[in-house]
């Protein structure tokens, strides 16, 4: 892989996260416990879009053959999304969505403060736009993980379960794909050995103040930066992809 | 009256810029001060309307009856030399 492929396939990672998180933060559409909470997660989906837009025209640019941010998102097979796994994962209950958000704007927050002094000028600028957006829902996830972890038996024992089912995924947030490795080397990429020991002090304190555990690391689920997704993958594609597949090219 | 289970009620007040009056939005439901803010902020300011919030427990606030608006605003309707309609006003003064 040289350079520019390289570059394309770190965007298209970027905004494939981006994507995926707002397709399954879509679904809590009518389905959230209030309808101020309705309202908060479709706009976080909202932010999630329109980051995934910016970084897959971006990516198309880099590719060099003519694909647009639509061309990328709608009609890529499975296999070609490098998306985290985390992302995918089914909803499950409002406990499991906010660990999952908590895992991964925190993550994102602190990806994307390092993104900002990318030596990638158009890499930089979606990262100081993101940043803005990713303290936001950083601080809701946190703020429910809290008021859940700390409230009554039921919320604690559901927050509990969450944080622990999700823990083997969120190792893959921090391995470095060797396909993108070189990136480093001209400070495009960023180093997430900086962005885990940041993610992993907020995030033990922010469990411990919640009176959750914080899980010990076992086995360590990975597949994205290859292509490899869980079986939940494929559906998400088969909705989100369904009016391109079916009607290439309409129009209204 | 339907008893309202989605946590207590608060009203919301927005700023649209620095030094303007805080209008009142409408109101969300919170279970606690942080959760109105950021409710507030989702429901009311996504399309960037506001630069400032104040949210307050709708049960903090006083109303009027309106069974005394006959005692309370009444009185000030035929008294026209309380409004300040008499004087000529300056040119260059804006936003009195």
């Amino acid at each position: 892989m040289n350079q520019q492929q390289a570059l394309y396939k770190y965007c298209v990672g970027l905004g494939d996260d981006a994507l995926i998180q707002s397709y399954r933060l879509s679904e809590w559409c009518r389905n959230a416990p209030i309808l101020e909470e309705d309202l908060a997660l479709t706009n976080f989906a909202l932010d999630m879009t329109g980051r995934a837009q910016v970084l897959l025209s971006y990516a198309g640019k880099v590719e060099g053959a003519g694909r647009t941010d639509d061309d990328l998102a709608y009609r890529r097979a499975e296999r070609q999304f490098y998306n985290h796994l985390i992302m995918e994962l089914p909803n499950g209950d409002f406990a499991f969505t906010m660990a999952r958000l908590l895992f991964t704007a925190t993550y994102e927050y602190y990806f994307f403060t390092e993104l900002k002094n990318s030596a990638d000028h158009d890499l930089a600028a979606v990262a100081a736009k993101t940043v803005k957006e990713v303290k936001y829902h950083m601080a809701h996830a946190t703020d429910w993980v809290l008021r859940l972890g700390d409230g009554t038996e039921e919320s604690h024992n559901r927050m509990q379960k969450a944080v622990n089912e999700l823990w083997m995924y969120t190792h893959e947030l921090f391995a470095t794909d060797p396909d993108v490795a070189m990136l480093r080397d001209g400070n495009i990429a960023v180093d997430l050995a900086v962005v885990k020991s940041a993610w992993l002090q907020f995030i033990s304190r922010t469990l411990t103040e919640a009176t959750l555990a914080v899980p010990a690391d076992g086995y360590q689920q990975t597949g994205g930066a290859a292509g490899i997704h869980t079986e939940h993958m494929g559906h998400i594609l088969s909705e989100m992809q369904y009016l391109q597949r079916a009607y290439p090219d309409a129009t209204w | 009256m339907a008893t309202d289970s989605q946590f207590a009620l608060w009203e919301v007040f927005i700023q649209s810029k620095p030094g303007a009056n805080y209008i009142h939005a409408g109101s969300v439901h919170s279970s606690d001060k942080k959760m109105a803010l950021q409710n507030a902020r989702d429901t009311y300011t996504r399309r960037g309307e506001g630069t400032s919030i104040w949210v307050v427990p709708s049960d903090a606030i006083v109303a009027s009856n309106p069974d005394d608006n006959d005692m309370l605003f009444d009185p000030s309707n035929d008294k026209v030399y309380r409004h300040p309609t008499f004087y000529v006003m300056p040119g260059g003064a804006k936003a009195i």
